[in-house]
């Protein structure tokens, strides 16, 4: 049992990493700087609901500190990092509440990725006047949550029986 | 886990749009106007401020080296360039109404436009020492 989880988690990791990779080489700009798709958020959401909260955080951080090395820099490393702490937080305790659809807690997950991550900007550049532009960054949150949380959810359904044992 | 969206989701997406609201009316509603002049900060100190009506090319130093150059044009600022790896200051859209921002993240330089004068201020105190 052990051994299988061990793997399983190892297999989640790789698979975020490669989601990381993938996500470098879509030119998916909308105008909008700092805005990505989170395609590797797909594997925290499933991570949360296979294995729980702790197993997520660690494959999460696993993965921004591996691909920050490979593909960024430190600094991608920092906003990545506050941006998944708030949003795992907010995810694992929706899930835990068992009260609420896959979707809207990776819309949550997604808003609350931003707004970690403007929170640390803001200490990090030591201005408060870039917290206006929390608002865009709950609008474009929503909608890279809403898709990732229907690939999360199609996935979900498709894999849970394989994950059960 | 549901199958299915359901009220307990629709209440949270709800709470949600309304925290929108609340932000969106804060930040916007009561604070769009055009700027006339620009503040930039580097590292947290402010660095200097500048004029939208004259048209003007700022290069920002830090340590000696000019980290990043920006532009006035037709009441409009822009990041022209940037020492930093990926560029999204430069990318970012003109600024030109109050409390619009560029950021450059790397540099730790922001540049911010607000509603004062120049020659309000500080700047009076500049001079008269």
């Amino acid at each position: 049992m052990q051994n299988k989880k061990i793997t399983r988690m190892a297999f989640f990791t790789a698979l975020a990493l490669i989601f990381s990779y993938i996500e470098t080489l879509i030119p998916f700009n909308i105008g909008i700087p700092g805005v990505k798709l989170g395609l590797a958020n797909i594997i925290a959401v499933w991570a949360i609901y296979v294995f729980g909260f702790k197993e997520a955080v660690a494959i999460s951080f696993l993965r921004i500190v591996l691909s920050g090395f490979l593909f960024g820099n430190v600094f991608g490393i920092i906003y990545s990092l506050s941006g998944a702490t708030l949003s795992l937080i907010v995810m694992g305790f929706l899930k835990e509440t068992n009260l609420f659809h896959c979707i809207t807690i990776s819309i949550y997950g997604g808003v609350f990725h931003n707004i970690g991550q403007i929170i640390v900007a803001m200490f990090i550049v030591e201005n408060y006047k870039i917290s206006y532009y929390i608002p865009v960054l709950m609008i474009v949150g929503t909608f890279t949550g809403l898709l990732i949380g229907i690939v999360s959810f199609e996935i979900l359904t498709r894999t849970m029986s394989v994950f059960k044992d | 886990m549901p199958q299915k969206m359901g009220k307990n989701d629709f209440f949270l997406l709800f709470a949600l749009a309304i925290i929108f609201i609340i932000f969106f009316t804060f930040f916007y509603l009561f604070e769009v106007k055009e700027g006339k002049s620009i503040i930039v900060t580097v590292n947290g100190k402010e660095y200097g401020k500048y004029e939208l009506a004259t048209n003007q090319s700022i290069k920002i130093k830090y340590n000696g080296k000019v980290i990043n150059e920006l532009q006035i044009k037709d009441g409009k600022a822009s990041m022209q360039s940037a020492t930093c790896p990926d560029k999204l200051c430069v990318k970012q859209h003109e600024i030109s109404k109050k409390n619009e921002t560029i950021v450059c993240l790397p540099n730790k330089v922001v540049v911010t436009v607000v509603y004062d004068d120049v020659n309000n201020g500080d700047n009076i105190d500049a001079i008269s020492k």
